[in-house]
């Protein structure tokens, strides 16, 4: 048995609601599905005098198409789950590698609660920090992110490194996804912050969320030219488990179609330290057609290079490394299947 | 410790109680209404254990908390056998598990069950074992390795939905199509 730590519970109906909670309560915590929160809050991970729920806030509850600026943008809510995520048509009509990324989360059961806005927000994960308290003093006392002092992930290291785990973040940020926050402290009192700008490389804040926000959407920019997208994600089961490596593609096309030529890439993995790894020198993938063999060699070629996991989830990080860009080359491969 | 009062729907009755403000559904379902079908496992997600359906979902009851429960219709383990409809005995889920021996400590069952009842229900036709294989992947048996478990599933999808000429089946479309 696990109990959680004592707290208070608020259930607000509005956006207006929760932003002067958080305003009023500055050590509250938001909870949305509570996949992620409730387990740390069992590991006593923090001790928050109480909880802002998100369950009965409709307006986050939403998914819809906006075309009131430039181009046409699909606009999700972070109250939808991850099951509304992955089954809803406009999602995977125009962004199937986040209708897959969504769909590969945990469990079925976990999906019929976890949000997209808890996942986006999810903490940071480490072999030594998600665990019992009773198992972390086993260990001599916690780590930086927990009770202690040091990191056994880095001996000496000041900065935690616990990973970005979320299987939808690398897909959000290759999509080029714009975040929606509110009860910012500016004059508006809200802000949107570009996906690939909202990490930071510091597993104890990996987010420029400030206290006072609340993530309201996700705004996705519908692509205006053909484009292959996949997310590929190696666990140790095939179900509830965190990903070991994750990396999501993006390949806009000339033409939609195996032999479509690449003009513009993104590749971005996730489950190395804190920040997603955005994967830079990939100008010669530019101009070969996305069946060309030497383009999922170069892609992974580059994803091994650049992608250096850490010893902080399981399974020993030089194998995770191969196993990147393994899993990077057939993803590209599987997009050129028809 | 605080006590809030928690009103929540449970199988289709109006339940008043009170609990502590931090406690989850499972911990209220279990030491307040001494509804003890639903597993305390690994209480954290892992197992499945716990799945009860709220407004018809699968979900798992030790990730929910109890205050946050009260916003929709609680269906446990319980209420598979309770249901007014269902009163004529044992869904058709619990008599597969019964005739394939798909339980054999029973731990996982009530898990299983809630998971499994949704899935027929959603599917409204007979389930493939792959489809079965899905919507199980969050509930973790260490007794039967899975095959009797997924053999029962499709036979009481069979029984539901197909063409076995059983006699309960007019009743067993309704209780499950609830
Ligand atoms: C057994 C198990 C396996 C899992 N496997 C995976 C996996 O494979 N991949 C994966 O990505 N995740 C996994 N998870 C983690 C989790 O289930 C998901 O990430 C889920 O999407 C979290 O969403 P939630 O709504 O439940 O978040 P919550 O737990 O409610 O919140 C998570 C964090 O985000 C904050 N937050 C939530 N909503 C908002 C908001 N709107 N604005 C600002 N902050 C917010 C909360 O304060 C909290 O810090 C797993 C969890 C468990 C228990
Ligand atoms: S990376 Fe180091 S400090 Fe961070 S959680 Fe792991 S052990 Fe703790
Ligand atoms: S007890 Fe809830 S998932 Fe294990
Ligand atoms: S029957 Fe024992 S855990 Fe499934």
């Amino acid at each position: 048995m696990l109990r959680l730590p004592q707290f208070g519970v608020e259930l607000p109906e509005t956006v207006d609601a929760v932003v002067a909670l958080l305003r009023d309560n500055p050590s509250a915590r938001i909870v949305a599905g509570g996949t992620d929160i409730l387990p740390n809050l069992k590991h006593r991970l923090d001790e928050p005098p109480k909880l802002i729920s998100l369950a009965m806030v409709r307006e986050l509850r939403t998914i819809e198409l906006d075309a009131s600026g430039e181009g046409s943008d699909l606009v999700i809510g972070a109250g939808m789950t991850l099951t509304e995520v992955s089954e809803h048509p406009l999602v995977r009509e125009h962004f199937p590698s986040l209708a897959k990324a969504a769909g590969l989360v945990a469990s079925p059961l976990i999906r019929n609660m976890g949000t997209i806005g808890g996942n986006l927000n999810l903490d940071t994960r480490c072999r030594y920090v998600n665990q019992t308290h009773f198992w972390r003093q086993a260990l001599g006392g916690g780590c930086l992110k927990s009770e202690g002092n040091v990191c056994h992930v880095v001996p000496k290291g000041r900065n935690c490194v616990a990973a970005m785990s979320s299987d939808c973040v690398p897909v959000l940020i290759s999509q080029g996804a714009v975040i929606e926050q509110v009860g910012t402290a500016n004059e508006a009192g809200k802000r949107s912050v570009p996906a690939g700008e909202y990490f930071r490389a510091d597993g104890l804040r990996h987010t420029v969320r400030e206290d006072g926000e609340l993530t309201v959407a996700i705004r996705l920019p519908l692509p205006s030219t053909p484009r292959r997208s996949a997310y590929a994600k190696w666990s140790v089961r095939q179900s509830i488990d965190f990903p070991l490596v994750s990396v999501a593609l993006r390949f806009d096309l000339d033409q939609d179609s195996p032999h479509g030529v690449v003009q513009g890439l993104t590749v971005v993995a996730g489950v190395l330290g804190a920040k997603p790894r955005l994967v830079t020198k990939l100008d010669d993938a530019l101009g070969k057609k996305l069946s060309d063999p030497a383009l999922s060699r170069i892609v992974s070629e580059r994803v091994h290079k650049q992608c250096k996991p850490l010893e902080n989830v399981p399974f020993e990080a030089p194998y995770r490394r191969q196993m990147l860009a393994v899993y990077t080359r057939r993803a590209i491969e599987a997009l050129t299947a028809d | 410790m605080a006590e809030s009062l928690l009103s929540l729907r449970i199988n289709g009755e109006a339940v008043s109680t009170a609990a502590p403000s931090h406690w989850t559904l499972l911990e209220v379902l279990r030491y307040r209404l001494d509804l003890i079908g639903s597993k305390q496992g690994c209480d954290k997600g892992d197992c499945g254990a716990c799945t009860v359906q709220i407004n018809g979902e699968p979900v798992l009851a030790c990730l929910t908390l109890a205050a946050t429960a009260q916003r929709g219709e609680v269906r446990t383990v319980e209420g598979l056998s309770w249901a007014p409809e269902a009163s004529q005995g044992c869904h058709p889920l619990q008599d597969a598990f019964d005739r394939w021996d798909a339980a054999q400590c029973g731990f996982c069952t009530p898990g299983i069950l809630m998971a499994a009842e949704a899935l027929l229900r959603k599917r409204a036709a007979v389930v493939t074992r792959d489809e079965v294989r899905e919507a199980l992947a969050g509930n973790l048996c260490r007794c039967t390795g899975y095959t009797k478990i997924i053999d029962a599933v499709v036979d009481a999808s069979e029984v539901v939905f197909g063409q076995r000429g059983d006699e309960s089946t007019d009743d067993s479309a309704q209780q499950t199509g609830s």
